[in-house]
């Protein structure tokens, strides 16, 4: 294989299994074998740095308040300032905890974790008012994204974040709910087609009692456990719901529905059937091993052939959070972040329903196409913003307390802001080689394979800046 | 290039019609597809869940008086409308609309197992999916999937905003957001983007990288057939100054130059009321019933009004019994509005809620949204409803 074969299969596999190379550690590591790249890049991701913004202590403090408060019938004046209160600093906590995975996945040096937790961020998508919550569901992604994914499917299972997601707070013994029980299945498991109703029902009553405490921690509630006889998928027992899971895990089809999410997540939008079977067996004989199947992954040859090289449509996490890296951009106003999120349709922590974002072409119509060919030269050179996301649904309430927020969510033209953020050209231009062309920049900023168009706007030649500039604000750049 | 010579190039259709505003024509000189085909569906979004027993207000009903007893509107500043319901008085801008037949208000339109969150409600009444059923396009966006013949262009559905709704996005075509049609149209002719366009034809087949060009292209020619034919219209109208009568200025100057568009997205926020709700949600439908007024004055002053359409929504109406913030809390069914100059049934289109039949203090639902899309997907946009909803839902009488 040639060097610049090497160089560039290296690069891809950097753009797929994390946020993007700088051109210095590309050299470097396209000088190795790719087999050992691999390797190097799992033994990177080993590291878990898991995020703790929001204070355990204060959250459960809160939490008992809420409880207390949740139980009186009226409230007096100084009860309604303390909740909304709470709600206030819940809100703001929220968005610095959006920031803080947003800044994760621009500084980490365990890419290939977080570009997982990212995945496991869209599988077992959920929202939560409750930034501890929400912070603790984020770390179990994280910690287990290349680990078991038995456990990382039971702790999710117990989060609060999720009991609270989906109602299993709610299901108990003679009244199940069974929001958690189908989507357990539907969108976590098994996919669509392969349960029945009835397996819904009986699993539903397995999981009566998993909750969760009023000081927030996972509490199995005996007295509101059904724990007569269920017959599921044929097995008759007094199933409790870790033997759900194990049922579900046994089932070939669960192997199946995950290795194709990965490879339409990973790969390409269109999977290649044989490639997902092979994925899945291996997932299935590997015990469920997240890491050992991504490494087959990552070291298959139809991982690097051309069909699968830069043709995937970034997501908007991916776009920003990869445009950030390569620059060194640091935001000084980070909440520029979540208004270019919103924008862009995804905002982070807020998906649009269990189901997560559907993700490939449907990030991209005439606005937010037109949006990320100008948010490059925005960021990189302070520019103006004149666009404006929507209100998401949640914050309804926000806008309803205040006149000027309500004018404000309408007005036709809101005030004039700036991205105010800073790229470190010095730094950037100092990962570069020596007397590199603009061309030469070009073809390593970008994943799909250049064409004479773009060979003949770049050879004229300007500074590496203002190429760089220009480059990544082209479609082929919406692509990896 | 200038302006005719571009408008040769591009293929578009002009017949005649696209420098004089409709109303300043004979009839005999337009073409017969602008009289007949071009009928415009214009949706409205009330973002938050707006309290719809405060805007359309059962004052004959004395349970509502019990139930809302600092919040609930006095029968002497209701603006009756018959013996059990009439309008909020900050909605008397609407009196005017309803006298002359143009509104017809439709009660208690929901869905079974409501969900009581914004956001997934929303994707429910975005998507027009059941309640556990996860769509990911939306039911415009379908209509656009279908390529029927009244949606074949890029711009048959347009959001007047800066981001695009699911409920424009389809599998594979999608609606176009704009705020300012000559804001898109600078930044379509910007020199750089217009290079990007000089392409190697090379790109259109491939797959994702084609999809992106394949959407630039279309962006750049909807906003300089937007910009060319909306551009000389001038509103004579006069609207009020508010974020959202702007809104529907834009979209009453884009009907009325006659451009090929089907369905109009325009939405107002902050309708989520737990805390205070008098003040704030009176001040929204008064910006919301001035804005429409004038809107489908101006319409009507352009002999747009009998091909106009207008319907307004939020994802869920409110509990029945207020808070004790002086607010009200997330409920279920809610009222809807229709506008337009050729309603079949003008006024009120059914029974009020029955407020002594509750399902855990919230209304139950007469009618699945579902039923008024599917009427208007039949009888306004032509299409068959069960290919754009997924199942057949029975029509209703309103158009």
């Amino acid at each position: 294989m040639s060097a610049k074969d090497n160089f560039l299969k290296v690069k891809h596999l950097y753009h797929r299994a994390g946020f993007g190379i700088s051109y210095a550690d590309l050299q470097k590591l396209s000088k190795k074998n790719l087999a050992k790249v691999v390797d190097n890049l799992l033994k990177d991701s080993q590291k878990n740095d898991p995020i703790n913004l929001v204070n355990d202590y204060e959250s459960k403090r809160q939490l008992l308040v809420q409880a207390g408060l949740y139980s009186k019938k009226d409230l007096n004046d100084e009860e309604k300032k303390m909740r909304q209160q709470i709600v206030r600093e819940q809100n703001e906590v929220s968005r610095d905890l959006n920031i803080a995975f947003i800044n994760k996945m621009i500084n980490t040096d365990a890419p290939l974790r977080e570009k997982m937790t990212l995945f496991w961020h869209g599988h077992f998508a959920c929202r939560s008012n409750n930034p501890f919550f929400a912070q603790q569901l984020n770390n179990i992604q994280r910690t287990n994204a290349l680990g078991s994914f038995k456990t990382l499917l039971i702790e999710v299972s117990k989060s609060p974040a999720m009991l609270q997601y989906l109602n299993n707070q709610q299901n108990r013994k003679g009244k199940p709910n069974e929001n958690f029980a189908r989507e357990l299945m539907e969108l976590f498991t098994l996919g669509r087609g392969n349960y029945t109703e009835q397996d819904i029902k009986e699993s539903a009553r397995s999981f009566t009692g998993w909750m969760y405490d009023k000081d927030g921690s996972f509490i199995f509630r005996q007295n509101l456990h059904d724990s007569g006889t269920k017959t599921f998928f044929g097995k008759i027992g007094n199933f409790e719901g870790e033997n759900i899971i194990d049922i579900i895990l046994e089932k070939p089809e669960t192997s199946q529905f995950i290795a194709r999410k990965v490879y339409k997540f990973f790969v390409n939008d269109n999977p290649n059937e044989t490639h997902v079977k092979e994925l899945a067996a291996h997932f299935y004989n590997s015990k469920y091993d997240i890491a050992s199947m991504m490494k087959k992954m990552f070291t298959s040859d139809w991982f690097y052939s051309p069909e699968n090289v830069g043709t995937k449509i970034k997501s908007p996490a991916e776009f920003l959070v990869g445009l950030s890296r390569e620059f060194y951009v640091t935001y000084n106003k980070p909440q520029v972040l979540i208004q270019l999120q919103s924008s862009l349709g995804q905002y982070l922590f807020n998906p649009p329903n269990v189901a997560g974002w559907p993700g490939g072409q449907s990030w991209i119509d005439s606005s937010s196409l037109m949006l990320r060919m100008r948010i490059p030269s925005l960021v990189l050179n302070d520019g103006e913003i004149d666009f404006s996301g929507k209100a998401d649904p949640e914050d309804e309430a926000v806008i309803a307390l205040s006149r000027t927020a309500t004018t404000n969510a309408n007005a036709n033209m809101k005030p004039k802001s700036y991205v105010n953020a800073n790229a470190d050209w010095p730094k950037f231009l100092n990962t570069l080689p020596k007397g590199l062309t603009p061309l030469e920049l070009t073809e390593f900023l970008l994943q799909p394979k250049l064409n004479a168009k773009i060979t003949t706007m770049v050879s004229d030649n300007k500074g590496l800046r203002s190429t760089a500039v220009e480059i990544t604000s082209m479609p082929e750049y919406q692509l990896c | 290039m200038n302006r005719r010579n571009f408008l040769r190039n591009t293929g578009f259709v002009a017949a005649g019609s696209l420098f004089v505003p409709a109303f300043m024509k004979p009839l005999e000189a337009m073409a017969l597809d602008e009289l007949s085909l071009y009928k415009n569906l214009v949706v409205v979004q009330l973002s938050g869940g707006n309290d719809g027993l405060n805007t359309v207000v059962p004052f004959g009903n004395d349970i509502y008086y019990q139930k809302r007893k600092s919040i609930a509107i006095k029968p002497e500043e209701v603006i009756k409308l018959n013996d059990m319901q009439g309008l909020n008085p900050n909605m008397a801008a609407l009196q005017e609309i309803y006298d002359q037949g143009w509104m017809t208000i439709i009660n208690d339109v929901g869905y079974p197992n409501p969900d009581r969150s914004h956001f997934r409600s929303m994707d429910i009444w975005q998507t027009g999916s059941d309640s556990n059923q996860f769509l990911s396009t939306g039911w415009i966006g379908r209509y656009l999937d279908s390529n029927c013949q009244t949606c074949k262009f890029p711009y048959t559905a347009i959001e007047v905003d800066d981001s695009l709704s699911l409920a424009m996005k389809g599998q594979t075509k999608k609606g176009i957001a704009l705020k300012d049609p000559a804001a898109l149209f600078r930044n379509t002719n910007d020199p750089f983007f217009k290079a990007m366009l000089q392409n190697d034809k090379e790109h259109l087949d491939e797959d994702n990288l084609g999809y992106l060009y394949k959407t630039m292209i279309e962006t750049s020619s909807s906003a300089s057939y937007i910009q060319n034919t909306s551009k000389i219209y001038q509103s004579k109208s006069t609207y009020p100054t508010s974020g959202f009568a702007n809104q529907l200025k834009t979209v009453s100057k884009f009907i009325s130059s006659g451009l090929k568009t089907r369905v109009y997205y325009v939405s107002l926020s902050g309708f989520d009321t737990h805390v205070n709700q008098i003040g704030q949600q009176g001040n929204l439908l008064k910006q919301y019933s001035e804005g429409m007024a004038a809107f489908l004055k101006d319409l009507k002053s352009n002999n747009k009004l009998e091909d106009t359409l207008v319907i307004t929504f939020s994802e869920f109406g409110r509990r029945v019994e207020q808070n004790a913030s002086n607010g009200t809390d997330h409920g279920t069914a809610n009222n809807m509005f229709v506008f337009g100059g050729k309603l079949k049934k003008q006024g009120i289109f059914n029974a009020a809620p029955n407020l002594s039949d509750l399902d855990t203090g919230d209304l139950k639902y007469q009618l699945d949204f579902r039923q008024v899309y599917g009427t208007i997907l039949d009888k306004w946009l032509d299409v068959n409803n069960a290919d754009i909803l997924n199942k057949k839902f029975n029509t209703l009488d309103f158009i």
